[in-house]
Formats: structure tokens, sequence, C-alpha cells
């Protein structure tokens, strides 16, 4: 014992480690009122542990050329020992990764955190999101199959849309005239370097900011006013470690027995985490008779194709286009659309409840949309829906004033 | 805390003007030494000389029946139509949106009713003009998913954006323009050179 002490004495005067650990475990009051939907954030950060450790293992026997990606990652799943757990822990974990994040970000709208003062901290949550969709595309088109390669098609096509620019952007970002294996080389450059060390300095950053503004909570209010006035300790906060470190390790262990059911027993989910038409190598000459995206981006794939008609001088591609790219940039304007006088959807009233409502609907409906062949009745659907999920957002400054909300507590409930 | 960064306003006009100065300076340089990777990932030259003319033999092509060759990575279509897919061109000019190839897809050879050198024979890129997927080729009547009204053309799985039998776009499909005509031309009867006008200027 004496000799550990000693040892981190050593330590402790050469770099902060004592003081950090109290900072950010030990003396990091989080609110107590925590509840099942404040497990993601951690389990975002398991999953981009599981992300970067079995892709570390996966690029040992991956080789990034058109004519060998394909025959490389089906040596993984058949000649390498164990090829087919990584590779399945790193698919799997690429769709889990969503799941939680998508979750995370649902609480933070429903509980207001992105609300002052924790508006920064929600935009950095947004680049890590923009950073996250970047991973999943680029590793997507690794595999070079057929949906590898027409996925990737139609992402790319979208820069051409851009005025002026367009071509020359495409021509740039592929690195040939065409989607080929330049593209395929750079965007494991990438996958591999690039979007993981900024994934990891942006998590690090979120966490600091996190830190610093304090954790929200299911009441939405703030801790750090009330104080125990002898101690300077939020009288409903409670240290981080040991009381969240023993909670979260509880989340853990769930997420972990769904994700091994994954693994083992449906680790193609059904098409929708690896999608049947990627089992066939990249074929450039034909499209597959249908083409969807992983679940995932099928929300955004939907408001892409829903606009079919010419507005302005602006043509209905470029629109989709814009459209879908607005889809998931328009949650960073959410800490200055919401006017209400509460942050928690506890003391929202009605209005908000059905507008959140409302938003689940079309989103889940955008992504069944986006799964399916389109057909004029469907994307008549998908154009509805795409109007739901955006009055959500551009009607909030008006409806989350208007709306009847209830008085905050002045300690956080049960 | 906002302390710290409020050193600034006493700083004097010298201190001012090389702070401003260095940072010019080094903006710069930022710009210069970033020019080199920017433009390292242009197409190369090896890039830049692939994509040579494809010469071929359509004396096997049957009317209705369609050819796929690769042109510089993409697909390009060789239809033989026959009289009764020509006919429908002119049936569906109302529902279409370029009907009479007005925009630029297409080089002036192939301006004209049936966008193609000779008649019966479109030769087009099967790449859709939406983002770039490569439509299905649906010469049946009437299918059951494309509708009643559907006479035969190329439907475009990605987002359903639909041709009709001379790669001209429906209305209110997301694709904006008419399928691109590659630059094309008849060596003999029934060789065809795709890429290029002349044997010469290829």
């Amino acid at each position: 014992m004496d000799k550990q002490n000693t040892f981190l004495n050593w330590i402790d005067k050469r770099f902060p480690l004592a003081s950090t650990w109290k900072a950010h475990f030990t003396e990091y009051y989080a609110p107590k009122n925590f509840n099942f939907w404040y497990f993601f954030g951690s389990l975002a950060l398991l999953v981009l542990v599981n992300q970067l450790l079995t892709g570390i293992f996966l690029t040992m026997s991956y080789k990034p050329d058109a004519d060998l990606a394909f025959a490389s990652v089906e040596y993984i799943m058949r000649d390498v020992d164990f090829g087919w757990l990584i590779r399945y822990m790193h698919s799997t974990g690429a769709s889990m990764f969503f799941v939680v994040v998508y979750l995370h970000m649902f609480r933070g709208m429903m509980y207001g955190s992105y609300r002052k003062p924790r508006e920064l901290l929600w935009l950095i949550g947004m680049a890590i999101f923009f950073v996250l969709m970047s991973l999943a595309f680029t590793g997507y088109i690794l595999p070079w199959g057929q949906m590898s390669y027409w996925g990737a098609q139609v992402i790319v096509s979208m820069f051409e849309a851009i005025p002026f620019i367009g071509e020359t952007l495409h021509n740039w970002i592929l690195g040939d005239f065409m989607l080929s294996d330049a593209a395929l080389n750079r965007f494991f450059a990438y996958h591999v370097v690039t979007l993981p060390v900024l994934i990891v300095v942006l998590v690090f950053v979120h966490i600091i900011a996190l830190h610093e503004v304090g954790s929200n909570n299911p009441d939405g209010i703030e801790i750090k006013e009330n104080k125990n006035p002898q101690t300077k300790i939020p009288v409903d906060g409670i240290p981080f470690h040991p009381y969240y470190t023993v909670k979260d390790i509880f989340g853990v262990i769930a997420f972990l027995i769904v994700f091994c059911g994954i693994i083992f027993f449906a680790p193609e989910m059904g098409g929708y985490f690896l999608e049947d038409n990627n089992f066939i190598p990249a074929d450039t000459l034909k499209t597959p008779d249908h083409i969807a995206p992983v679940w995932y981006f099928t929300p955004y794939y939907s408001m892409l194709r829903a606009v079919t008609i010419n507005f302005l001088w602006i043509d209905a591609k470029l629109w989709g286009v814009f459209l879908m790219v607005a889809g998931v940039a328009v949650f960073c304007f959410l800490p200055w659309l919401d006017r209400s006088p509460v942050k928690s959807i506890r003391y929202k009233g009605p209005i908000f409840k059905t507008a959140l409502t409302l938003f689940v609907i079309s989103f889940f409906v955008l992504g069944w949309l986006g799964t399916q062949s389109p057909t004029p009745t469907l994307t008549l659907l998908a154009q509805i829906f795409t109007v739901v999920y955006f009055a959500f957002f551009v009607l909030m400054p008006w409806y989350s004033k208007i709306d009847k909300t209830k008085p905050e507590p002045k300690r956080v409930t049960k | 805390m906002a302390d710290s960064f409020s050193i600034n306003n006493e700083m004097s006009k010298r201190r001012k003007f090389l702070v401003a100065a260095t940072s010019v300076a080094g903006g710069v340089a930022s710009a210069a030494i970033a020019t080199p990777f920017i433009l390292s990932m242009m197409p190369s030259e090896r890039a830049k000389a692939a994509g040579a003319p494809v010469e071929v033999d359509i004396s096997k092509l049957e009317p209705g029946m369609l050819l796929m060759v690769e042109w510089r990575g993409r697909v390009v279509w060789i239809l033989d139509r026959t009289p009764q897919m020509l006919e429908t061109l002119k049936k569906l000019e109302s529902q279409l949106a370029d009907p009479n190839s007005e925009k630029n897809q297409q080089p002036d050879y192939a301006q004209n009713e049936t966008r193609s050198i000779k008649p019966e024979i479109l030769v087009v890129e099967g790449v859709c003009t939406h983002l770039g997927c490569s439509p299905v080729f649906r010469k049946d009547v009437a299918p059951e998913d494309l509708g009643p009204d559907w006479l035969g053309g190329f439907f475009c799985p990605c987002h359903g954006s639909k041709f009709d039998l001379a790669g001209r776009v429906y209305k209110n499909v997301p694709a904006p323009t008419n399928l691109s005509v590659p630059p094309h031309v008849y060596l003999s009867d029934n060789i065809l050179l795709i890429g290029a006008e002349s044997k010469e200027s290829a």
C-alpha cells in the first residue's frame, strides 16, 4: 500500500493525475436523478472503443484495392482465425453506434439538454455526429460490394449538383473521373486515420465541455444553482465515481448481452446491418435492382429523393441534396429555436409533446420509406413526412413560446 | 476568466501590427503548403490517360436488344429500337421534361427526334443524371410496378427517375436532364466508335 502511494506521489509531482481523477470522477458531481436515458453517452464511448480496437485488427488483413478488397473481406470471414468475429463486432458496432447516438440525441431533445448553457456542448456533439456519419459512409465502401459501390456513387454524385465547382470537386474527391480504385484507396485513408483521430479528439472535447457546464437531468433544472453553503457541493449532485460508474457498468452489461446476441445470431440483421447486395462484388456496369443505404441513413435518403419538383431557379436534384444536408444540420439550431421557459419535456406543454411525437413518427416513417423502392404513393408519403420533419424545427420558435408549461421544481424529483 | 483574453486591449500599436503581419504571413504560408497536398488529390496522370475510345461491332445486335459496353468506366448502352419502340417516342412527348433535347446533353448530330445518328440505333450513357446509378432497361409495356402508361424505357431503381426509349427524362422525377449521349461515330455500317467523332481524333 505504501509502495503504491509512493509511486502515485512520484507521478503526481510530474503529472496532475490525482487532481484530474478528482475533477472528472470522484468530485465531478452529476445530478442524482439520472434515468434510463442517461446510459447512452457512456455506451457510445464503449462502442467507439470497440470500433477502434476491432478496426485495428481488420486493417491487418484488409486490402484497400479495387481488385483485392472484396476477396480480402471474404478472407477475413473464412480464413483468418476469429476474423468473422472481429468483422461482425465491427459491422454490428457500426449500427449500434447509431442506435445509441440516436437515443443519446433524443434524450437531449426530450430534456432540453441543448439549452443554455449547453449550446456549445450540443454543437460539439453534432460535429461528432457528422464525423460518425462520414466514418460510416467511408467504412461501408471498403468491402467494395455492390452496395458499397453504388451507395458511394450516389453520395459522391451529390457533389456534382453544386453549381459551377461541382464537377471539379467531384473529380477531386474521387481522384478520378469516376468511382474507382483511387477513391477506394483514399476513403480507406480517411476511414482508418483522419476520421478516427478527429472523432477521438471531438469526443474528448465533448466530455471536457460537459464537465465544464455539468450534466443536465430529466427535470431540466440546474443543480449548480443550489449548493450546500458549507461544502459548495450541489445538494442534488452525487459523485460520478462510484455512483454513475457503477450505474454505467450495469448499462454496459445489458448492452453487451444485446450486442453479443446480434453478433452471434443475427449479424446481418435481415439485411439491415449488412445488406444482401453487398455480398456481390462491385459491378461498375450494373446497379442492383433495389438499392437502399444502411438503415441509419434511410431517413435522410428519403428526403433526398422526396424532391421531384424544380423550384425557383434550382432543379430538383440540388434541392434534394440540400434537404438531405439540412435534415442533419438543422439539429445544430435547436438551442436557438427552442423558446420555451422550461427545458424538460416533464414541464413542457401538450404542443411540444405532440410536436416531438410527430417528429419521431416522421423519422421512423422516412427511415422505413428509405428502404423501399420508390413508387408514386411512397414518394408522396416521403414528401409529407419530410414536411412534418422540418416543421418540428422551423415552427419551434412559435409553438414552444405559446405552449402551456408547468412550473419547474426547485429540487430534482424522482 | 474573461480577463485572460483581454491582454490584447493593452497592446501597443506596434505589437498589434506585428501580430497582424505575422498572422498574414502565417496564413500565406499555410495556404502555400496546403496547395501541393490538395492538388495531389486531383485525378492522376494515369487516370487522365485512361479513357480511350472503344470500338464496338453491332452486327449481332438484334431489334429490341440492348448492348452494354464500358467506356471510361461508365456503361454505354446501344439499343436497336424496333419500329414499335420508335412510335412510342412521339406519344410520350407531353410527359417529358425536355422532349426536344434542348439542354446540352448530346452532340449536335444527336439532337433530333430519336437522339441518334441512325434512327433505330440509340447510343447513350447508362448513367442516371440524378446521382449516377445505372437505370434498368424496362421494355415491358404497362408492368405492374410502373403503371399502365408505361410504354417501355429506362427506370432508375435508386430514386425512381424514368426515361423514355430515347433516354429523355420524364417530368417530376429527381433526374434533372436527359441521359447523356457520348460522342460517337460509325466507322462502317456495323462498326461503332464510342468516345470520339472520328478515327483520327481518337
